[in-house]
C-alpha cells in the first residue's frame, strides 16, 4: 500500500530533524491566542494569591526605590535632574527601566523554568515569553498610575509641566522597550539551555546596564567624551524620549530613536530564529 | 482501504549520556567543523543500542533506531516494552516535545498528547481556572472548553470543589480533573502515556472506557503506552513492542504481549556480569569480557532447572578486538565449593576468528544429569594471547525435583550426578 500511495498526498504535519532557520510558524501563535491570555491571567492571579496587599506591591517597589535614589543620588551624590523634581525624575526613569528589566528577566529563563511543561506538551514556546511581556505591561500600567498621581501632587503644589506632542510617542516607546527586552530575554533563554554561563552574566549584567542608561542621571549631565558610548545604548534614547514625553524634560532625538527601533527589530528577528531553532531540541540538553 | 494517519519512517533518536559540560563544547565545535566542510555529523556514526543495564563504551546511545510503522485512522494501538525501551521517546517525538535525530513522522489531523496528567496545572488556581488553563495548553480554544465545561466537571466528579484551588484537592481528585480535560479534547489523534497508573480502579476503568468510546464512536486514533497488559488487551486492536529502541514485534495484541512476556522474563533472569570487579591474580589481556549470563531455558521463574531437563547457559561476551581463537571455560561447583566438573568449549567445538562486538554463546550440557541441590558456576575466557577474563563462582543455580525424580529415586542417591551408563548382559560361559 505504501508504494502505491498518491505522491500528492497531503499531511497536516511533518516532524523532521532539521528545519530551516526561517520556519518560524508564527501563524501557530494566532491559533493559541487563547492560551496567551489565560497565561497572562494565571501569572497575575498566581502572583498575588495569599498576599494581603496584592497589586499594591506594584506601588511600593518603585516608591521605595525612588526614595532611596532621592537620598543616595540626589542628596548625597548631588546628581542634577534636569530641573525636574528629583522624585519625579527617578520614578519616571524607573518605571520604564523596571518594565524593561522585568521583560528581560522574566523571559530569559523561559526554557529552564518551563522545562516541565515543555517536556510534556507542545504549544508554540513563544507564548510563554509573550505572556510575560503582556503581564508586565499590566504592572507597567499600574506603575504609570503611581507616576500620574505623583505628577498630580506636584502640579497641585505649583510645578509647571512642559508637556507637548511628544506624549504621543510614549506608547511607541513602551512597545520598543518591550520588544527589546523580549528579544534579549529569549536570546538568553535559548543560549542558556545548553550552557548556563549566560544566566550568570545576566544576573549582574542587567544591574550594570542600568548605570549605562540615563535612569539616575540625565543625558545632559554626561561629559562629551562618554556621550558616544552611552549613545550606543538604544535604551538611552528611549528613556530620554519617555521622560520628555511624560515630564516634558529630556531629549527627543528621532534619528537615534530610529536607530533604537532598527536594532530592536533586527535583534528580535534574530532572537526568534535562534529561539525556534532551540525549542526543537532543548529537551535533550536542558 | 483507509490510508495511514501517522506514518513513521526511519525514525531514530540519539541521546548523549552523562554530564553536559566542558566536553560537550568540544563536541559541538567538532560537529560544526564537520558541517562547515559539508561532512556528516561525526557523532551520528557512533552510538550503541540502548541497553540500560550493561556498561557501554560510548557516550552516545540510540534511544530509537530506524523505526518504521503506519497507523490507520481509528486504530487503537498499544505500545509496550521494558523501561528504557524507547516508548516515551517515541511519544515525545510524536507529540513534538523533542525532535528526531533522523527520519520523519507524517501526521494527518490534530494531535492531543497526554504524557502527564495535569500538565501546567497551577496549584493556586481554582479547578475552574485550571480547566481553562490546561485545556488551552493542550490546544483547545476558550470557546471549545466553555462548551464542554459541564461535561468535563461531570466526568471528573468534582463539582463541589470547582472553585477551590487545586492544591487543596486530594491526589485522586486532581488526576480525575486532569484526565477529564484531556479526554474531552477536540482532536483526531490521542496520545496517552502511562497516566492511568494513578487513580483508583473504578476511575481507571472509566478512563479506559472513555478512550475506547472516543476511538470507536468518534473514529479517533489512540496511541497508548502501558505496562498494564490487561488494559492493552481490552482497549487495543494493534500492539507495538519496542525493545532497546527497535520494533521487536508489531501486530495483534495477544501475540505481541505473549512475545513480550517471554522475552522480559528472560531478561529478568539475566545476571549482569560487566560491573563485577575482576580481582584475579591472573594477568588479564582485557580484550574479551563476560557481560551477562542467563539460563538457556526460560520457562522457570528463577534460576532453577527441573531435574532431568537439559542444562544450558547463555553467555553474553563483549570482544574489544578481533580474536583469532577463543576458549571458554565453565566450571560447576557443588554447595561445598568442590569443583565437580570443568568444561572447555574446545571439548565440543573450536571457536575461531571472531570479530569485535557483542556475541551470545550458548553453552549446554545435553547429557549432564545433576541431582537436586544448589550448584555454582565459574567462568573464564582465553584467547591466543592468554587469559582475557576470569570470574570464579559468578552465580548459583538450583536443580529442583521434577516428575523424573521419583522414577530415578533421587532422594536416596549419593553423589552429585547421575552418570549416563550402559549395561550389557550376556550369558556367562564359565560354568558351562
Amino acid at each position: 500500500m505504501n508504494t502505491l500511495q498518491n505522491p500528492a498526498e497531503t499531511w497536516d504535519m511533518v516532524i523532521e530533524p532539521k528545519t530551516s532557520w526561517f520556519d518560524l510558524r508564527l501563524n501557530e501563535l494566532w491559533q493559541y491566542r487563547d492560551l496567551l491570555f489565560i497565561m497572562v491571567k494565571r501569572d497575575f492571579i498566581a502572583a498575588y494569591k495569599q498576599t494581603i496587599l496584592g497589586p499594591i506591591w506594584h506601588f511600593l517597589q518603585p516608591l521605595f526605590t525612588t526614595i532611596v535614589f532621592v537620598i543616595v543620588f540626589g542628596r548625597i551624590a548631588r546628581i542634577p535632574t534636569d530641573n525636574v523634581p528629583a522624585p519625579l525624575f527617578y520614578l519616571c526613569g524607573l518605571t520604564l527601566w523596571n518594565y524593561f528589566s522585568a521583560c528581560l528577566n522574566g523571559t530569559s529563563n523561559t526554557f529552564i523554568a518551563n522545562a516541565g511543561i515543555f517536556g510534556k506538551v507542545y504549544f508554540p514556546r513563544l507564548i510563554i515569553p509573550l505572556s510575560v511581556v503582556i503581564s508586565n505591561a499590566i504592572k507597567l500600567g499600574i506603575q504609570l498610575l503611581l507616576l500620574i498621581a505623583m505628577m498630580a501632587y506636584y502640579a497641585a503644589s505649583g510645578y509647571q509641566f512642559n508637556i507637548g506632542l511628544t506624549l504621543l510617542w510614549v506608547p511607541v516607546l513602551i512597545l520598543i522597550v518591550a520588544l527589546l527586552g523580549l528579544a534579549l530575554g529569549i536570546l538568553i533563554s535559548a543560549l542558556t539551555t545548553k550552557y548556563r554561563d549566560m544566566s550568570v552574566l545576566m544576573g549582574f549584567g542587567v544591574q550594570l546596564l542600568m548605570y549605562a542608561t540615563p535612569v539616575i542621571y540625565p543625558l545632559s549631565y554626561i561629559p562629551e567624551k562618554y556621550k558616544t558610548i552611552i549613545g550606543l545604548n538604544p535604551l538611552t534614547w528611549l528613556t530620554e524620549a519617555f521622560r520628555k514625553g511624560i515630564l516634558g524634560e529630556g531629549v527627543l532625538n528621532l534619528p537615534m530613536l530610529g536607530y533604537a527601533a532598527g536594532i530592536t527589530i533586527i535583534l528580535l528577528l534574530a532572537s526568534i530564529m535562534v529561539f525556534s531553532k532551540v525549542e526543537k531540541s532543548f529537551m535533550d540538553t536542558v | 482501504m483507509s490510508s495511514p494517519v501517522i506514518k513513521v519512517e526511519n525514525l531514530s533518536k540519539q541521546y548523549r549520556l552523562g554530564q553536559v559540560g566542558t566536553g560537550s563544547l568540544s563536541h559541538d565545535i567538532n560537529r560544526l567543523w564537520h558541517r562547515a566542510r559539508g561532512k556528516e555529523d561525526p557523532y551520528l556514526k557512533i552510538g550503541e543500542e540502548n541497553k540500560r543495564d550493561t556498561k557501554g563504551s560510548s557516550d552516545y546511545v540510540w534511544a530509537l533506531k530506524d523505526i518504521n510503522f503506519d497507523i490507520e485512522q481509528g486504530d487503537r494501538v498499544g505500545i509496550i516494552g521494558r523501561n528504557g525501551a524507547g516508548k516515551s521517546t517515541l511519544l515525545k517525538i510524536l507529540s513534538r516535545t523533542t525532535s528526531p535525530t533522523t527520519g520523519s513522522v507524517k501526521i494527518k489531523g490534530r494531535v492531543a498528547s497526554l504524557l502527564e496528567v495535569g500538565t501546567g496545572f497551577h496549584p493556586d488556581l481554582s479547578g475552574r481556572d485550571n480547566i481553562f488553563l490546561n485545556g488551552a495548553i493542550l490546544g483547545m480554544s476558550k470557546r471549545d472548553i466553555k462548551s464542554r465545561f459541564d461535561e468535563i466537571v461531570d466526568f471528573a466528579g468534582v463539582e463541589r470543589y470547582i472553585d477551590t484551588p487545586v492544591k487543596r484537592y486530594s491526589s485522586g481528585m486532581y488526576v480525575r480533573l486532569a484526565f477529564a480535560v484531556a479526554a474531552h479534547l477536540e482532536s483526531d489523534i490521542l496520545i496517552v502515556d502511562e497516566v492511568l497508573a494513578v487513580g483508583d480502579a473504578e476511575f481507571q476503568k472509566k478512563c479506559l472506557g472513555k478512550m475506547g468510546e472516543v476511538s470507536k464512536g468518534q473514529g479517533k486514533t489512540v496511541l497508548f503506552v502501558s505496562h498494564n497488559m490487561e488494559a492493552i488487551l481490552r482497549l487495543c486492536q494493534k500492539c507495538l513492542y519496542l525493545h532497546n529502541g527497535a520494533i521487536k514485534c508489531i501486530g495483534s495484541p495477544s501475540i505481541t504481549i505473549e512475545n513480550y512476556l517471554k522475552t522480559s522474563k528472560k531478561q529478568d533472569l539475566t545476571i549482569n556480569l560487566s560491573l563485577i570487579n575482576r580481582t584475579s591474580e591472573i594477568i588479564l589481556q582485557k580484550r574479551a569480557y563476560f557481560q551477562t549470563i542467563s539460563l538457556g531455558n526460560i520457562d522457570s521463574e528463577a534460576w532453577t532447572i527441573k531435574y532431568g531437563n537439559p542444562i544450558s547457559f547463555e553467555l553474553g561476551v563483549l570482544l574489544r578486538d578481533n580474536i583469532q581463537s577463543l576458549e571458554i571455560g565453565l566450571a560447576i561447583y557443588n554447595n561445598n565449593d568442590f569443583e565437580i566438573a570443568s568444561s572447555l568449549s574446545s571439548d565440543a567445538e573450536k571457536i575461531e576468528n571472531l570479530i569485535s562486538g557483542n556475541h551470545v554463546i550458548t553453552y549446554s550440557f545435553p547429557e549432564l544429569v545433576l541431582l537436586p541441590g544448589t550448584y555454582k558456576i565459574g567462568l573464564g575466557i582465553r584467547s591466543e594471547r592468554g587469559f582475557e577474563d576470569y570470574l570464579p563462582q559468578v552465580c548459583q543455580f538450583e536443580i529442583i525435583v521434577s516428575e523424573y525424580s521419583a522414577v530415578d529415586h533421587t532422594n536416596t542417591r549419593k553423589g552429585v550426578l547421575v552418570p549416563k551408563n550402559q549395561i550389557t548382559i550376556e550369558p556367562s560361559k564359565i560354568h558351562d
